[in-house]
């Protein structure tokens, strides 16, 4: 066994306790960080097999953004977690049931199935050169469409998560440019005829 | 094949169903707490990847890294969004337990 199989082993019986832990752990910010190792390993294993580039944005983005966003709303909230596991238990057999059932489809599936190219050597990946390059060509010419599609979908996200979470505060004063705009002289400058006053000798 | 072989593309395969099946299980598990919830998908979304990088690595054709990348990307769009309607929901019911959003019941 060479060393690469080894780690590829190792990391992949890191994966699945980490996965396990998610499932199981009893709190939640617990089950945070066992994501964070899940989704680090993973990226081990991208990294071996040659996808670099995305094994990095796996990190930066997921284990660097996204996960931190998952912490910073389990922490905010203040939800008795005890509660919402109660009936923990009396789920178990339906999960296991149900989790088996799906592990042993996919692998007749993978046995049984016309899987050829499952038993033959690597192609190799990307021929020479860099992944990260080899990426950004394919993502800027015959994937531009749907890279701009992706774009669209983060602004989205932006946006419906802005106008999903804001809230207006009473105490902040705005300014409403409609108003402004709409203004007229006679709405701010009252003109009164008052009679002149004589002075007194 | 010996059991501890060097890792093919169905090592990756399987490694990729294992983790499915658990974020499966870990669906009906935590089937009140929305968060895990959440993460389960997002582990779901690894398994799927994993495939598509296995494949993409072993058929040395790099559209699955594409493929990939949108994946990720729609991923990251889609737990943001989540956990703008979790802080809603929280802050609206007070509670993030999935039996307590029966509001749309009638």
């Amino acid at each position: 066994m060479t060393f690469g199989t080894a780690l590829f082993y190792l990391f992949a019986a890191i994966l699945v306790f980490a996965a396990l832990r998610v499932v199981t752990a009893r709190n939640p910010v617990h089950a945070v960080l066992w994501l964070v190792l899940a989704f680090f390993t993973a990226a081990e294993h991208w990294l071996m097999l040659g996808a670099e580039f995305l094994a990095i944005v796996l990190v930066l983005v997921y284990v660097g953004a996204v996960m931190v966003l998952f912490l910073f709303v389990v922490m905010m909230l203040d939800v008795n977690f005890d509660s919402l596991r109660k009936e923990f238990r009396s789920y178990v057999p339906l999960a296991a049931t149900v989790g088996a059932l799906v592990l042993v489809e996919m692998a007749l599936t993978l046995i049984g199935g016309r899987l050829d190219i499952a038993a033959s050597p690597a192609g190799g990946g990307a021929a020479g050169g860099s992944n990260t390059r080899a990426l950004g060509m394919l993502v800027y010419t015959d994937f531009v469409y749907p890279f701009e599609i992706a774009a669209v979908i983060l602004l989205v996200a932006i946006v419906a998560a802005i106008a999903l979470t804001h809230r207006k505060r009473r105490e902040t004063k705005y300014q409403d440019p409609a108003e402004q705009v709409k203004v007229r002289p006679r709405d701010r400058l009252r003109v009164l005829s008052l009679p002149s006053e004589k002075r007194e000798p | 094949m010996p059991l501890l072989s060097a890792p093919t593309l169905s090592h990756y395969l399987v490694l990729g169903a294992i983790l499915f099946a658990i974020s499966i299980a870990g669906i009906f598990l935590n089937r009140k707490n929305v968060i895990i919830l959440l993460m389960a998908i997002e582990l779901m979304l690894l398994s799927v990847n994993m495939n598509f990088i296995a494949f993409s690595s072993r058929l040395g054709d790099m559209s699955g890294q594409v493929f990939v990348f949108f994946i990720l990307t729609v991923a990251a769009a889609e737990s943001a969004i989540g956990l703008a309607i979790l802080v809603l929901l929280f802050r609206n019911v007070g509670s993030i337990d999935v039996e307590d959003l029966d509001r749309l019941k009638g």
